[in-house]
């Protein structure tokens, strides 16, 4: 059956009831059985919303007008259900966590068989086999809260592949995944599709992650349209991708700044195709030639941490004898896994947790008997979810909230929030409804609310969880923009290009205990810390790696040296 | 550690293996039977009957402490309100009286109310060991599967089960707020007054609200897609055949329930048994 149609848009439209334009307008696609396929595109351009139509939660949930035709497998979307529609594509949604429906592995494997009414017996073979399939059979008892991010995925994943569809789509499979898990899930979804011949459809907008392995076409959508339609060597090879917000792949970049010009003669679709006797000249010459003196200048001591030890019951250690400085003015990164401990020493740090033992340190002095409410003025904290902090309606009673609640006169409150405010470029909304916002606006309320307080360091969680390459660079720059003013940042996160592009040291949490402290360039390139971190090697890496660079670590060195110098400016 | 609302553990005790369905079933079969019956030489029994299922479900003190001392404390308020409100309540009900000490105006203690109180407590006192060990010996995922099998329509029956799934999300939650919003200065001890405190609380509930609607959506939208709500009935992964253990479980609570009503019908003649003529 190669060569089928699918699925197959026709002039196709569409409009949400509560929205004033279309978020989709003249959309032609035709995928043939078998085929594999990204859909690309920034935030807003449309791209969930063809996913929605693909699986027929429009006009199920979401409703609007349709214009023109839709067909996936053999069916009309208009003219059926979600419920028939299930039966030919199955979705893999993003929030690995939200969709897990069951109370264990097997019962959410199996929810879509209870719900076609299958004996129980059947129930149990057929959950057992497809749950080999992606190496889950191990774990049919377990609950949610024992899983990790990625077999959450492979159970969703199962889930959908329970229903033997012939497509399936995935919608931003790696927003919750850290690198190493992202990767073997692209793993993973090729094996399937090699072994099942089955139509795979991929939503994303970390394209260089997805392009870790074979790709047929990429689509670009753009504004509710269509604005590319190529194999990755040509997509990559073009301007499109930074003209339409999506970051191209940092091998990509690498040499593009080493002055070889990307063609779809060098196969640049892939790291793993990228012809490299055309380009280990160029490479090796730039490496050579770029040449920065590191300047390290040490500010004063801000925080210092020594020797903490933090249990909850007295029995298992979540922090191990955990030691290490910060300097002001300094921005850093936490990484490593879930369960790790990354966030429990925010925590401790924040005084929501108490230490077991240890010392915690601010300019030298103990910050052990400082209560939460003292501790903010000193560190604040930003969670990852702005809806977990707003619970004002207006921005500038949301900003004012912290100073309210410590009695300070309105007039002395009315300064502070206006110069918060305005940092975060908020000033001329400052009468605006919060729920008019957002999300990245969201997140900057969220973060002049802590600023209000006027903290010396600041943690965030996850900063830029889930945003794409356009809202990453607005929140990182803004970032940067208060780094400069003087706060300390403390950033946990497993985003890696977060690492690369703005932090100069990470620290690695593996098991409770920091495994490593060090350059960032120096953590994305040791093969023992990437993975009991759950990084993954960096392209940049892999790329000096394949032409045989001396010393690769400082290949990275270079390459982040000279984006920030030459082409950020900083 | 934090307090787990249902603390299921499987434990390998002949309790544990009924299926949900059965223990729904027996325990709705002797709660009936306890609520019927005012005989207080049935309930006793069944009181008894209750302590040994409780001893053979291995369910550790520590572990239903704090549901119990609430318990009883229900309890005593119950019986003081009672008595309050009608003291001659066992009078009317056994027809005579024996007036053992004269407390205060209307206020005398009988015989007939002693019995007749003390017999609700027995009541109590056999109702809710089964509530316990059916709440820590069923394996959530199976609750809702029983519930379904026992009537309750699978649309009705299922977001109990999405409730014990979601419920420790919502919790960690509601903890992580909690203490985000304390460090923006946020009191949430007893030194703040009522009123403010109320307040307070809005300052966690409405993000807890918020983040909590994002993720009903996402659910939602994964259960349609997954065919949830398509047909009239569902079956269910979890739900077991019903084993040998679980027919002498269901006989022997039949059994108790029969004996009960017997009794009741045919040699109390009515609900209550009298023992005063």
């Amino acid at each position: 059956m190669k060569n089928k149609v699918v699925v197959k848009f026709k002039d196709f439209s569409f409009q949400y009831y509560s929205q004033a334009e279309p978020t989709l307008t003249d959309i032609n696609i035709d995928i043939k059985s078998g085929e594999k396929i990204l859909i690309v595109g920034p935030s807003g351009s449309g791209k969930s919303t063809l996913g929605h139509c693909l699986n027929g939660l429009i006009p199920f949930s979401y409703r609007g007008i349709m214009k023109g035709e839709l067909e996936v497998g053999s069916l009309v979307t208009k003219d059926h259900s979600i419920y028939d529609l299930s039966k030919v594509i199955g979705t893999v949604l993003q929030d690995s966590d939200g969709q897990f429906v069951g109370l264990t592995v097997g019962e959410d494997i199996a929810f879509a068989m209870e719900n076609d009414e299958t004996v129980s017996s059947i129930m149990h073979t057929r959950v057992k086999s497809v749950s080999e399939m992606v190496g889950m059979d191990q774990f049919l008892g377990s609950s949610p809260f024992e899983l990790s991010g990625g077999q959450k995925q492979r159970t969703a994943l199962a889930g959908v592949m329970i229903d033997d569809v012939d497509i399936i789509l995935f919608d931003e499979p790696l927003a919750n995944l850290d690198p190493a898990t992202g990767k073997r899930a692209i793993e993973i979804i090729d094996e399937i599709h090699q072994t099942t011949g089955k139509t795979v459809i991929i939503i994303e907008h970390r394209l260089e992650d997805v392009l870790h392995c074979h790709m047929d076409r990429i689509l670009l959508i753009n504004d509710g349209k269509v604005v590319a339609d190529m194999n990755p060597d040509e997509m990559v090879s073009s301007d499109l991708l930074i003209r339409y917000g999506i970051r191209e792949p940092l091998y990509a970049t690498a040499l593009k700044y080493s002055g070889v010009k990307i063609e779809s003669t060098i196969k640049p679709g892939h790291m793993s195709t990228l012809s490299l006797p055309l380009v280990k000249e160029s490479i090796l010459s730039w490496d050579a030639k770029v040449e920065y003196e590191i300047i390290d200048t040490k500010h004063e001591e801000i925080l210092s941490v020594k020797h903490l030890n933090f249990s909850y019951d007295g029995t298992r250690e979540i922090l191990k004898d955990i030691n290490f400085t910060i300097h002001k003015g300094e921005m850093i990164a936490v990484v490593g896994t879930n369960g790790a401990g990354k966030s429990t020493i925010a925590k401790v740090l924040c005084g929501f947790e108490k230490e077991t033992t240890g010392t915690i340190n601010y300019l030298g002095e103990s910050i052990a008997n400082l209560s939460i409410k003292e501790r903010a003025e000193i560190i604040g904290y930003v969670m990852q979810n702005p809806n977990q902090m707003i619970s004002k309606n207006l921005i500038y009673d949301e900003v004012a909230l912290g100073l309210r609640l410590r009695n300070i006169s309105e007039e002395a409150i009315k300064d502070k929030v206006e110069h918060a405010l305005k940092i975060c470029g908020l000033l001329p909304f400052m009468d605006w409804p919060i729920s008019a916002l957002s999300y990245g606006q969201r997140k900057r309320v969220t973060i002049a609310a802590i600023l209000v307080l006027d903290p010396k360091i600041l943690i965030l969680d996850e900063p830029t969880a889930g945003q794409d390459y356009k809202h990453y660079s607005e929140i990182m720059n803004f970032l940067e923009e208060i780094n400069e003013m003087g706060i300390t940042i403390i950033m946990i996160t497993h985003d890696m290009h977060l690492m690369l592009e703005y932090t100069k040291r990470a620290i690695v949490l593996s098991k409770g205990e920091i495994i490593a402290d060090a350059s960032t360039a120096e953590v994305m390139t040791d093969d023992l810390i990437i993975e009991a971190a759950n990084l993954k090697e960096t392209s940049l890496y892999t790329l000096a790696k394949a032409v045989n660079i001396k010393n690769p670590t400082s290949f990275v060195q270079h390459f982040i040296e000279y984006e920030r110098r030459e082409v950020r400016g900083r | 550690m934090r307090t787990k609302l249902f603390s299921y553990n499987y434990l390998d005790t002949p309790i544990h293996k009924l299926s949900g369905l059965t223990k729904i079933l027996s325990f709705l079969l002797l709660t009936f039977a306890v609520m019927f019956s005012y005989d207080i030489r049935c309930i006793t029994g069944i009181m008894i009957f209750a302590f040994i299922i409780f001893k053979m479900a291995k369910i550790q003190w520590s572990q239903v402490k704090l549901m119990v001392v609430y318990v009883i404390v229900f309890v005593l308020t119950n019986a003081i309100i009672t008595y309050l409100f009608a003291p001659e309540h066992g009078v009317e009900l056994y027809g005579t009286r024996h007036e053992l000490i004269k407390i205060f105006g209307r206020y005398t203690m009988t015989l007939e109310q002693l019995f007749y109180q003390g017999t609700k407590l027995v009541k109590y006192a056999s109702v809710i060991p089964f509530g316990i060990i059916f709440l820590m010996t069923t394996n959530p995922s199976e609750f809702a599967a029983s519930l379904n099998k026992v009537g309750v329509h699978y649309k009705l029956a299922y977001p109990v089960s999405l409730t014990l799934r979601y419920f420790p999300d919502i919790q960690r939650n509601y903890q992580d707020i909690s203490l985000a919003q304390q460090a923006r200065g946020l009191e949430m001890s007893n030194k703040a007054s009522l009123k403010s405190r109320f307040k307070n609380a809005l300052m966690i509930i409405i993000p807890l609200i918020f983040s909590t609607i994002d993720r009903i959506d996402v659910i939602s939208n994964a259960m349609d897609l997954r065919g949830f709500g398509k047909g009239k009935k569902r079956t269910w992964y979890s739900g077991k055949k019903l084993a040998k253990i679980d027919y002498i479980a269901l006989g022997l609570s039949l059994l108790i329930f029969m004996i009960t009503i017997y009794v009741s019908i045919f040699i109390n003649h009515s609900r209550f048994y009298n023992p005063f003529i």
